[in-house]
């Protein structure tokens, strides 16, 4: 049994933003890689587009709230440059992954407007889709690391 | 174990989320791809079975919470209003039955969204505690 943490009525919001951010975050990765898969099967255009759609406006902006968040709440806790592992793997897989989430939404939208054109695209998506589903693995990782905080 | 549990529950929690977020597609007109709305009634399955087993386990497992407090009777309630709404609102878009039904389906998963949001301020802030 263990004794129930009390945080300061200060952590709440920054937390909340943080937590919130990251589910949305999660949640869109997951609605874009299933689009992007189903495009890929389909070679529709439609589900392409919705990749593309979710990543930019569902993936970037929880991206945005999940990394500000986590910034705030670890300077309410005085752990920015803490040397924790838990705090390690959060901001590096933070980071890395924004350039993933940038270069994954910049290729779906290039296969959408290609398979909008009928001029094929698939091995764009095909890419943009396997960036996301390392996406997905690292956050799961991360969620991990987050909750357990190894040290 | 606990550290498992938290990570158990909050995993279910972010299941949740995704449901919210993956039948936003249809309620917004985005797509109507019945495939979206099985991974949304599988993850919703997922996380509600989830958070509400290890929810309970982590109420009765730490010292200072107890099943009957206030935040966590509150979170039971805005979980089962949230799982009922999802089931409408999930129903109707199976249904497909037009804009009237659609637009009801949309209505209800907004609903649930919103108890989603209020069940998550909750899990935070922990009122009462």
């Amino acid at each position: 049994m263990v004794l129930a943490a009390v945080r300061p009525d200060a952590w709440n919001f920054p937390l909340l933003i943080h937590v919130a951010g990251a589910m949305v975050l999660v949640g869109a990765l997951v609605l874009a890689g299933s689009s992007l898969i189903f495009a890929w099967r389909d070679g529709g255009g439609t589900m392409a587009r919705l990749g593309y759609r979710t990543l930019l406006v569902g993936v970037i902006p929880g991206w945005i709230a999940m990394r500000a968040g986590g910034e705030w709440i670890a300077s309410k806790e005085h752990l920015e440059n803490s040397d924790l592992s838990w705090i390690g793997i959060g901001f590096s897989t933070a980071d890395a992954g924004a350039v993933l989430i940038i270069i994954a939404t910049i290729l779906a939208a290039l296969a959408w407007r290609r398979a909008a054109r009928d001029a094929g695209g698939g091995a764009l998506g095909k890419i943009a889709t396997v960036l996301v589903s390392i996406l997905i693995v690292t956050y799961v990782v991360t969620l991990w690391a987050m909750t357990t905080k190894p040290s | 174990m606990y550290d498992w549990l938290l990570f158990l529950h909050v995993t279910a929690a972010f299941f949740l989320v995704i449901t919210v977020v993956v039948l936003s597609a249809p309620a917004l007109g985005y797509a109507t791809d019945k495939r979206l709305l099985t991974i949304a009634t599988v993850a919703w399955g997922i996380g509600g079975l989830g958070t509400i087993l290890f929810g309970i386990w982590l109420a009765i497992y730490v010292r200072g919470y107890e099943v009957w407090d206030g935040w966590v009777i509150a979170a039971i309630v805005l979980w089962a209003g949230a799982t009922e709404l999802g089931r409408r609102a999930e129903t109707g878009f199976n249904a497909g039955e037009g804009e009237p039904a659609r637009a009801r389906a949309a209505m209800f998963h907004w609903l649930r969204t919103g108890v989603v949001i209020l069940l998550l301020i909750d899990m935070i802030y922990k009122p009462g505690h």
